[in-house]
């Protein structure tokens, strides 16, 4: 370690042939010697339609996270969000080309982001909620980490499909590191201030209607989540409270009304040229 | 606010680096949360695999009055250097 310059000095030992890097070289595709061909007995239909709808999933997240480019409370946790916000979309991309090989159309991962209309989304509807402050979105990325991760951690022993597996593999240290980042602000707000406290009370309260939503009828998926989120409020001094969920279901095409401007806006510029690369 | 929460020095190690080197500083409120904005901001591109972080105000430094009855004296002293001897090619980070 001779050289004093900071990122020279992180560079060294990497690979010569990696060399236009900078720094921070080394990286690895995820389905790498991943076999692609879609099992047999897998029913081509529903795996592509659930690819779809996680990839919506975190498409949607993805899109509110990106909204708070510019207007976070700190520039620390601007880039944070928008962190955990690119994790996401990546997801979304390999999701999504996954949806496309194994629905026989070929579609490509932009023709399902920027070309199909809110109702066919079928992503669930606490994504696409608002953020009214930063207390609901650390707040529901909060639940919905804790959802996806717990799933992904299921899927990724248990799915048939190996890439699927493969996808949420890598999706699962990722989202551990987004409830981890998510709970520690839950914690730091309700147990913070008066007015902190208030907000993510008023933004557990919000989010309550639409948890069920995302255990369908899977009994032991919610226990496991519900434990954590439990654990969290806990520690925070709240409650997600026990409330009706709201009727219909995102799975099945039922949307708020706030998810097609979301729309507008993230696919308004492929739309305008759809013959633009980049 | 950005007033209120006090500055770290945040210090990574790269993958196959032999110490951690500083890379930057950051506003934290406190060290749980330094590190994590650490991770978000100094390790996105893969760089690291340990970091540090240390409150700015921890640090206590040479000043520049201080250079020259400080680092002057070892200018000379060429007979400090191990140029003398013939290091083998396996040995590396002398």
């Amino acid at each position: 370690m001779s050289d004093d310059h900071v990122y020279l000095s992180l560079a060294e030992g990497h690979d010569d042939s990696d060399a236009r890097w900078a720094f921070g070289t080394g990286f690895e595709d995820p389905l790498h010697g991943v076999d692609q061909t879609v099992p047999e007995g897998t029913d081509s239909a529903q795996l592509a339609a659930y690819c779809l709808a996680l990839g919506d999933d975190a498409l949607v997240s993805a899109q509110r996270l990106a909204q708070w480019c510019t207007a976070a409370p700190e520039l620390e946790e601007e880039v944070a969000l928008a962190n955990i916000g690119l994790d996401l979309l990546g997801q979304t991309r390999l999701l999504y080309a996954r949806a496309g090989q194994v629905d026989g159309t070929g579609r490509g991962e932009d023709a399902y982001a920027y070309f199909r209309d809110a109702e066919d989304f079928r992503n669930v509807r606490l994504a696409e909620l608002p953020d009214g402050d930063f207390a609901f979105a650390v707040t529901r990325l909060l639940v919905l980490s804790s959802w996806r991760l717990a799933l992904f951690e299921r899927l990724a022993t248990t799915a048939s499909d190996p890439v699927l597996a493969a996808i949420a593999a890598k999706g699962v240290k990722e989202l551990a590191y987004h409830r981890q980042y998510a709970a520690e602000w839950v914690v730091r707000l309700g147990d913070g201030t008066e007015e902190s406290q208030r907000r993510t009370r008023d933004a557990l309260a919000a989010i309550a209607p639409y948890v069920d939503e995302l255990f369908a009828d899977d009994g032991e998926l919610r226990i496991e989540v519900l434990a954590v989120l439990r654990q969290v409020t806990d520690a925070a001094g709240l409650v997600l409270p026990e409330v009706a969920p709201v009727p219909g279901h995102g799975r099945d095409g039922d949307r708020t009304e706030h998810l097609a401007p979301l729309l507008a806006e993230l696919q308004s510029v492929a739309r305008a040229d759809p013959e633009a690369t980049w | 606010m950005t007033r209120d929460w006090p500055l770290y020095e945040v210090f990574v190690r790269g993958k196959r680096g032999l110490n951690h080197v500083h890379v930057g500083s950051l506003h934290a409120a406190d060290d749980a949360m330094a590190l994590t904005h650490a991770r978000d901001l100094y390790t996105r591109r893969n760089e690291g695999v340990s970091i540090w972080v240390v409150r700015s105000e921890h640090i206590a430094a040479s000043t520049r009055d201080e250079k020259d009855p400080f680092f002057a004296p070892s200018a000379d002293k060429v007979y400090r250097h191990p140029t003398f001897y013939d290091i083998p090619d396996d040995v590396p980070h002398i």
